[in-house]
């Protein structure tokens, strides 16, 4: 893997070149928060050096919250043409990165998903690490760490960043910035390198014991604690929607008034709808709270395994921000650990 | 990206059917054969005996179905539609000659290759005949391939009876031990339809081998248990008893997450499981 160096001083040459392979998105503050927005002018490329959680996760680029899938006609049926621009997407900490990897192999698994993977392929990710704040806790889902599914990631050690290069994008991307990305990385920034591992491990605080869980997961499936946390949940969905490794997605028919075309509208939906679960002569499968928010817990923590061998739970820490009522993986895991 | 994938033609767009013929089969079941609008189509459809299709219809959305057609009669595709909301009530708008979309097949279908040589007991219960239609012509066009072929199949009445002139005529037929059932009211086919539910039908099933059977039960989700245990009577392995569940689907691709029972997505592991599979599902029927 190819390493490089970027000195802090070059950092405001970085917009221009990544702007030349796409538009330039990147976190922003919103509030007390931080959401990913298209990034204009170079001067409003900021690198934060707290750990940036934006409200949604990257998801949104890639499965959008509601779009047209399928335009409609009595005699025809057609996928839409559009044009997704290329996004490069800066500052994505690792526990994304994850859940990126994570929807990637989701989307192309049993069935290949054509909208997904038409974002997909328009999307480069510009990576960076950070401190963990009080709320992540990636490094109990072994997600603190990236070794795949960037194009470029950035580590801050003082007066540079350490660049990995981790695709052909990527590549291109130092090629073309030559100028600013240096070759010269000597062997003594391995200390720094070392040293801020070490810091940044010691830098977390949430520390949410995850081992053993999908086995308590089987034999709580019946303690009290279900009820008691069904009767507070407000099947708001939030927790769904923020977490970004949940896919869920609902699909409607809409029709153009007076005019015999329509459209298929694609969006998120969540498990914790009532809704969500109902089958032919009204029978719902999973009509409490409680069973919503099993099976929910039982997907992120246990069911993925099955699946596609490890939780999909990335350890990014929004349902704990999120929930009204804190029920959250924290609660959740306090409750099952007893 | 990490993982390696192949380009898929667009899989949520529907090819265009057009419907040839229709007839009721109950008083709100009816059933529709439909061929593809170009012609070149039909030999691209391939599917198996248990699958389903997604059926769209302009103005009302989409909906699976399952395939009640065999694949060793191919380029029709035939499905049994109960009247129950607001996609069907629009389909039983429909005429001959009329359009709709249908992508597919999907789902995992019945293990054929795991039946072969075997004998085969087909327990059906109301709707449930629609899918296990499917599986009965296959195995009726290919009846070398297969052991014994028992077909229980129960109703609440008569009326409610799917196919029930062909189940007639397949009553005389050496091919097949047909026996059905209606809950309430055989009068005028006392000779043909006994009384009582599915179960009550198992007292023919006798002399099973069983480590050479395998079981399919379709029916409404308060059928299974009930059918379940007879079938464990005969000793049958439970690996060996293949049940079809069915969940709200809105993409049949594994995608949309609205038919996960447990771990499992019934569109792709299902909707035909085995026994043994369901038996760790904590949300079964
Ligand atoms: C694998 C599979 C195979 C099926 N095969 C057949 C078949 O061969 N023949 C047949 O008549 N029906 C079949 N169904 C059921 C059929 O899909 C539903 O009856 C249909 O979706 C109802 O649509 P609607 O718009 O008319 O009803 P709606 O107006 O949507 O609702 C009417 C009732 O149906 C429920 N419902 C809505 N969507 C679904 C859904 N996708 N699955 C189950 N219930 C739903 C609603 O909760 C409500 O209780 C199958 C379902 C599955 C999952
Ligand atoms: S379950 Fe919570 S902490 Fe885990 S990935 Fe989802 S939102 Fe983040
Ligand atoms: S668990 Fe919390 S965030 Fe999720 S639906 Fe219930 S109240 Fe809303
Ligand atoms: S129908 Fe969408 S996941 Fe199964």
């Amino acid at each position: 893997m190819r390493v490089l160096k970027l000195s802090k001083k070059d950092e405001k040459k970085l917009y221009d070149v990544l702007n030349k392979f796409g538009e330039v998105w990147a976190p922003v503050p919103k509030g007390s928060r931080y959401v990913y927005d298209k990034i204009e002018k170079k001067e409003d490329l900021v690198s934060y050096n707290e750990f940036v959680r934006t409200i949604l996760p990257i998801k949104k680029f890639l499965m959008p919250q509601d779009f047209n899938i399928l335009n409609l006609s009595p005699s025809k049926f057609e996928t839409p043409k559009v044009d997704i621009p290329t996004r490069v997407i800066v500052g994505v900490p690792p526990c994304e990165i994850h859940a990126l990897n994570i929807l990637d192999k989701f989307y192309t698994t049993d069935f290949v998903d054509n909208y997904y993977m038409e974002r997909r392929e328009k999307v480069i990710i510009i990576g960076k690490s950070s401190l963990p704040d009080e709320y992540l806790f990636s490094h109990k889902t072994n997600t603190s760490i990236v070794e795949e599914g960037y194009d470029l990631f950035f580590i801050d050690l003082g007066d540079y960043y350490l660049v990995w290069v981790g695709s052909e994008k990527g590549d291109d991307i130092v090629r073309l910035g030559s100028d600013i990305f240096s070759e010269d990385v000597p062997v003594d920034v391995a200390h720094d390198f070392v040293a801020y591992r070490e810091k940044r491990r010691k830098a977390f605080t949430k520390h949410i014991d995850l081992e053993g869980v999908t086995d308590l997961m089987e034999l709580m499936y019946d303690a009290d604690f279900w009820d008691e946390f069904g009767e507070k949940c407000l099947s708001c969905g939030q927790c769904t929607m923020v977490c970004p490794t949940c896919t869920c997605f609902n699909v409607i028919d809409e029709l153009e008034l007076n005019k015999d075309e329509g459209h298929r509208r694609r969006y998120w939906d969540s498990c914790m709808f009532k809704d969500y679960s109902l089958v032919a002569g009204q029978h719902n499968f999973r009509e409490s709270r409680a069973e919503r928010l099993k099976l929910w817990y039982t997907h992120k923590l246990k069911a993925f395994i099955g699946h596609f061998g490890s939780p999909s739970c990335v350890g990014c820490g929004r349902c704990i921000i999120t929930c009204p009522v804190e029920i959250n993986v924290e609660t959740v895991v306090e409750k099952l650990k007893g | 990206m990490k993982y390696e994938y192949k380009k898929e033609p667009e899989l949520y767009t529907p090819i265009m059917m057009r419907i040839i013929s229709k007839r009721d089969l109950t008083p709100d079941v009816r059933f529709f054969q439909t061929v593809p609008k170009e012609e070149f189509k039909h030999l691209d459809l391939d599917y198996k005996p248990g699958q389903f299709m997604m059926l769209s219809l302009y103005g009302s959305g989409e909906a699976p179905f399952s395939i009640s057609s065999s694949p060793t009669r191919k380029g029709i595709f035939e499905f049994a539609i109960r009247k129950t909301g607001k996609i069907t009530n629009k389909i039983f708008e429909l005429k001959d000659g009329d359009q709709l979309g249908l992508r597919g097949p999907f789902g995992n279908g019945f293990p054929i290759e795991k039946m072969l040589g075997k004998d085969i007991v087909i327990v059906a219960g109301g709707l449930g005949a629609a899918p296990l239609r499917s599986l009965l012509l296959y195995i009726l066009d290919n009846r070398e391939l297969f052991g014994r072929l028992i077909y229980l199949y129960g109703a609440k009445n008569p009326q409610e009876m799917l196919y029930r002139p062909d189940f007639f005529e397949m009553l005389e037929s050496d091919q097949l031990e047909l026996h059905l059932t209606v809950d309430k009211g055989n009068e005028g086919f006392e000779d043909k339809i006994e009384e009582g539910m599915v179960t009550h039908l198992f007292k023919y099933v006798n002399d099973i081998d069983p480590k050479n059977t395998i079981a399919c039960v379709c029916g409404p989700p308060v059928m299974y248990k009930f059918v379940v245990n007879e079938i464990l009577k005969y000793n049958l392995e439970k690996h060996n008893i293949l049940v079809n569940l069915e969940r709200r689907m809105k993409c049949g691709t594994g995608k949309c997450g609205h038919c996960i029972i447990d771990y499992r997505y019934t569109c792709i592991d299902g909707p035909v499981f085995t026994y043994w599979d369901v038996i760790h599902m904590r949300e079964l029927i």
